[in-house]
């Protein structure tokens, strides 16, 4: 067992785990966060996506104790003071999911995708930036229009507090 | 319409949960003392186990446990069954070989559950699990349905002589041999329809609660349908009676078929908890999900469709061998009988018919509904043959289909079923126009130009749904009824639960279903809520598959509703003197029509329950129940339209533009149904481009057993899709409703090949239609 010790959605968490804990199952068992899903086991699916250190990452292709120390936002922890994300907004607004599993996974994906892109998306870019995240509900449609309208409203955002 | 009611594109109530982490998964409910077991499964295709040596796993930590078929034999669980008997046309019935939870003598495919381990932790569980040896005679396997009926093929299971397990006709094979015989053009193909992993999203997973005080057992399930899953348990596998075994369904991530069926692994979890006195929960690996999950489709035809002088169609006359795999799963026989034969008149008056279907075992995963069912297959074959056809005869694709539409209704096909309402030309013009069709040969000279091959396709599908009125399919073998229950509980403050016998995995029912309640009462949304998917709250239901919870669920609700408005009127008459038949309800108020005179619908829920002031002889309360059994299937119909250009060095395919246009009769909400077509259509592109279950034919290993090796569609794959919606009420349910969950997967796959064999100039091509194969189709045909 090793000891590891993470900031997760700003509170400091620390818990005994197996070396061979994957972040995921760290999140999911020790901290009692199952936002977090787990769809595949060959790191291909993007349910599981968190974001560490600022960047998205899928949390089963990482061990625990690699993470110890670091910074991770889950699923949980991006509404903030009760109010949603404009990416979790944008899913609701677009119908951006159904049964909700991939859902977690896409929305911090599509929320750093924004970021890095500087909030500027073509639909083939967000198609492309996707490309890590299984979605078998909604045949991607509206997960794309609910990114590339996030991706406007963050810019408007931004543009606003400037 | 309100913005709230019937018709309006409302956001949905469940998203919240959902998009902030909250949505409750079967994995991620955890209950004091929970265990975790692991199951050991069977790495051969076929073999006799000798013996399982447990020793030195049982010693290794965390274990409490490891068990085999034996000991659940012993204690009395039950075989697996199939529950829908099929006869032969020889009258025989079915041979259904028997599955055992936990196979404790053969194994027939790679990943039959053998034995299962419960730890403290699933990574002690898993550890044991390679500790235990199982000894295995391993014996020849086949794979291919077409191999698996050849004289000395490896046989399965002793009650199935040569694999078979029935040999099935429907129609009138002398008509069709004689429109054939007299034709005046045939078109003749062999069709395959790949075998598809569902592949919801959540892996099944299961955990079962035995409470030794009580004697009662709870059972967490991934299931479409919690209900059957007890009966079934209850009456089938004897793991509790029904009064003493709860099944829960919470959030589901998706079924698409794959959660209908009752599963080894969630008998295994509820027997084990009570072997082990503790709560022992389950959740498949990606792998698990690709050996265990029932797949989909796996059909070879041969086909001919006879025309006469005028390309009008005289016969059809098909022979399709189903492969169901090592078992027969719960629905497994009906799937490719009378969810797939019935469908061969498609959109057309075809005078003669005749379907003879061989299903048949070997060694890989059992096979049984997956999105469609059946009816993908049948659009399959139907709608590659009417293209085939228009090249042939040199006509337009669209006119020989306009040609040959049914035009009038109702229309009794030769193969049992009752069309009631549909206009095919409305869906075919829309989707020409909206794809526009004559603009194609402008566009295919623009590619020809960058040197890119340009095609185009069309599918004209139709498929029954809303199964289905339950004495109808009890005379053809059902062995439950396909009715749908609903209660409507109204509080004393007048805000109303809904429990419905229907279960959603994405289909947004606590939204739907609250619309429909908004919209005849007139009160908020959000003072209505949903109760679905828990046999303690629920009292019975069939559950969600088939296209059935707006067509069949709903219509149950209404009749439920109707008696608690009934109700609520006699209540409201006599509180405001007037006549109950002036009794409107609208705006949430309940008015005596043509005066000012109203009462608020919570006043009148209140005065229920208050009982100070009710009609002479009226019982206190406002709560009715219904069970709704429909008069006949629904028929969703529509016209698909695909255009693609492939690139001819690499043989890569790239969807252009995609139309659906589709009659789904009355649609609640447009924005959930655009969605369920959009997923529909991403599994059908799938089928048709990407996915196929390949199994190594001489050792039976899954080849395609991760998403490494299987090709789910993924956001690059696909265009945006372009979607109208034409309207023809289902005269069978009171809301007109047809249903929408399966049109995409139906209607999309024989557009797409459709489309790429024009623009190869080869109609040899099989699903998945990777670049590989077309590549080579291509240069075959040069």
């Amino acid at each position: 067992m090793t000891k590891v010790t993470l900031t997760v959605n700003g509170r400091t968490v620390s818990g005994d785990c197996e070396d061979r804990t994957l972040l995921v199952h760290f999140i999911r068992e020790n901290l009692a966060l199952t936002g977090t899903h787990v769809g595949c086991d060959t790191n291909q699916c993007g349910a599981c996506v968190v974001h560490m250190d600022g960047k998205s990452v899928k949390s089963c292709s990482i061990l625990a104790v690699q993470a110890s120390g670091s910074t991770i936002t889950t699923i949980e922890g991006l509404a903030q003071n009760g109010e949603m994300h404009p990416v979790q907004a944008a899913f609701k607004e677009n119908h951006g999911l159904q049964c909700g599993f991939c859902t977690p996974g896409m929305v911090m994906t599509a929320v750093d995708m924004i970021e890095r892109h500087g909030c500027k998306l073509t639909e083939e870019e967000v198609r492309a930036g996707l490309e890590g995240n299984i979605c078998r509900c909604t045949g991607y449609h509206n997960i794309v229009k609910s990114v590339l309208s996030a991706a406007d409203q963050m810019a408007a955002n931004r543009q606003a507090a400037e | 319409m309100g913005v709230e009611g019937i018709g309006a594109r409302v956001t949905r109530k469940e998203d919240k949960r959902f998009l902030t982490g909250k949505g409750r998964y079967t994995d991620d409910m955890n209950v004091p003392g929970m265990k975790h077991a692991y199951f050991i499964r069977s790495p051969h295709a076929h073999a006799r186990i000798k013996g399982i040596d447990m020793a030195a796993a049982k010693a290794m930590p965390g274990v409490i446990g490891i068990l085999e078929g034996k000991q659940l034999k012993a204690d009395g669980i039950g075989n697996l069954i199939c529950g829908w008997m099929i006869h032969s046309k020889d009258g025989s019935p079915m041979k259904m070989g028997a599955w055992r939870p936990l196979a404790d003598d053969t194994v027939r495919y790679v990943g039959d559950a053998v034995a299962v381990v419960v730890a403290d932790s699933l990574a002690q569980a898993r550890d044991a699990a390679e500790a235990v040896v199982v000894d295995y005679d391993v014996l020849p396997a086949v794979i291919s349905s077409v191999d698996t009926l050849k004289p000395g093929a490896p046989q399965l299971h002793p009650e199935a002589a040569s694999n078979l397990i029935f040999d099935w006709e429907i129609g009138d094979g002398a008509a069709a041999d004689a429109a054939i015989a007299s034709a005046a053009h045939v078109t003749e193909m062999e069709i395959v329809n790949n075998r598809l992993a569902p592949n919801p999203m959540e892996p099944r997973a299961a955990l079962g609660i035995y409470d030794e005080a009580e004697d009662h057992y709870t059972c967490y399930t991934t299931s479409q349908n919690p209900h059957v899953a007890r009966l079934v348990m209850s009456a089938f596998y004897n793991v509790a009676p029904e009064h003493k075994l709860r099944v829960i369904a919470p959030d589901v991530g998706g079924g698409f078929g794959s959660k209908i069926y009752i599963y080894p692994e969630e008998i295994v979890c509820l027997w084990a908890s009570k072997k082990t006195g503790v709560p022992v929960k389950w959740t498949a690996d990606r792998t698990e999900a690709f050996l265990s999950d029932a797949h989909g489709r796996d059909h070879v035809t041969k086909v001919k469709m006879a025309f006469d002088k005028d390309h009008r169609i005289t016969g059809l006359k098909v022979d399709t061998i189903a492969n169901l795999g090592a078992y027969m799963s719960l629905f497994s026989s009906v799937t490719p009988t009378y969810l797939h034969a019935t469908l061969f008149s498609g959109q057309y008056v075809i005078p003669a018919i005749h379907a003879n279907v061989r299903a048949v075992y070997t060694n890989t995963s059992p096979v049984d509904a997956y999105r469609g069912a059946g009816r993908p297959e049948a659009t399959y074959v139907l709608e590659r043959l009417m293209e085939t056809a228009a090249r042939e005869l040199g006509v337009s694709p669209a006119e020989l289909r306009r040609r040959n539409f049914i035009n009038s209704f109702p229309y009794q096909t030769p193969v049992i079923l009752t069309y009631d309402a549909g206009d095919y030309a409305a869906s075919l013009d829309a989707a020409m126009k909206a794809a526009d069709w004559d603009g194609f040969a402008a566009r295919r000279a623009e590619s020809e130009k960058r040197g890119m091959k340009r095609g185009i396709g069309m599918s004209c599908y139709i498929e029954a749904c809303g199964i289905a009125p339950s004495a109808a399919v009890g005379s053809l073998g059902a062995g439950v009824g396909l009715w749908e229950s609903a209660e409507v509980r109204v509080n004393a403050v007048g805000t109303i639960e809904i429990l419905t016998g229907s279960h959603s995995h994405g289909q947004g029912h606590e939204t739907t279903f609250a619309q429909l309640v908004s919209d005849r009462l007139g009160v908020p949304m959000d003072s209505v809520s949903i109760v679905h998917g828990d046999t303690d709250k629920v009292q019975m239901g069939m559950g969600t598959y088939g296209s059935r919870s707006g067509a069949v669920g709903m219509s149950a609700i209404v009749k439920a509703m109707e008696k608690v408005e009934a109700k609520a009127k006699k209540i409201a008459a006599h509180l405001m003197e007037a006549d109950e038949a002036d009794i409107v309800i609208e705006g949430g108020t309940l008015k005596v029509a043509g005066t000012d005179k109203s009462l608020p619908w919570f006043q009148v829920a209140l005065a229920a329950y208050t009982a100070h002031n009710l009609p002479a002889g009226m019982e206190p309360g406002l709560k009715e129940g219904a069970f709704y059994d429909p008069s006949n299937f629904t028929f969703p119909a529509g016209c698909y339209i695909c255009e693609v250009e492939v690139d001819p060095e690499t043989g890569k395919t790239e969807i252009q533009q995609f139309v659906a246009a589709d009659d789904f009769g009355n649609i609640i909400n447009p924005m959930i149904v655009e969605g369920q077509v959009h997923g529909g259509i991403a599994q059908g592109v799938g089928q048709a481009l990407l996915e196929g279950v390949h199994y190594d034919t001489t050792t039976g290993q899954l080849l395609t057993a991760s998403y490494m090796d299987y090709a789910m569609p993924r956001a690059d794959d696909l265009p945006s899709f372009k979607l109208s919606h034409q309207c023809t009420p289902a005269p069978s349910n009171p809301l007109g409703i047809k249903g929408c969950g399966e049109a995409g997967a139906i209607g999309s796959p024989p557009a797409v090949i459709n489309a790429i064999t024009d623009a190869i100039g080869n109609n040899n091509l099989t699903m998945p239609a990777t670049p590989e194969k077309v590549w080579a189709a291509l240069n075959a045909a040069r």
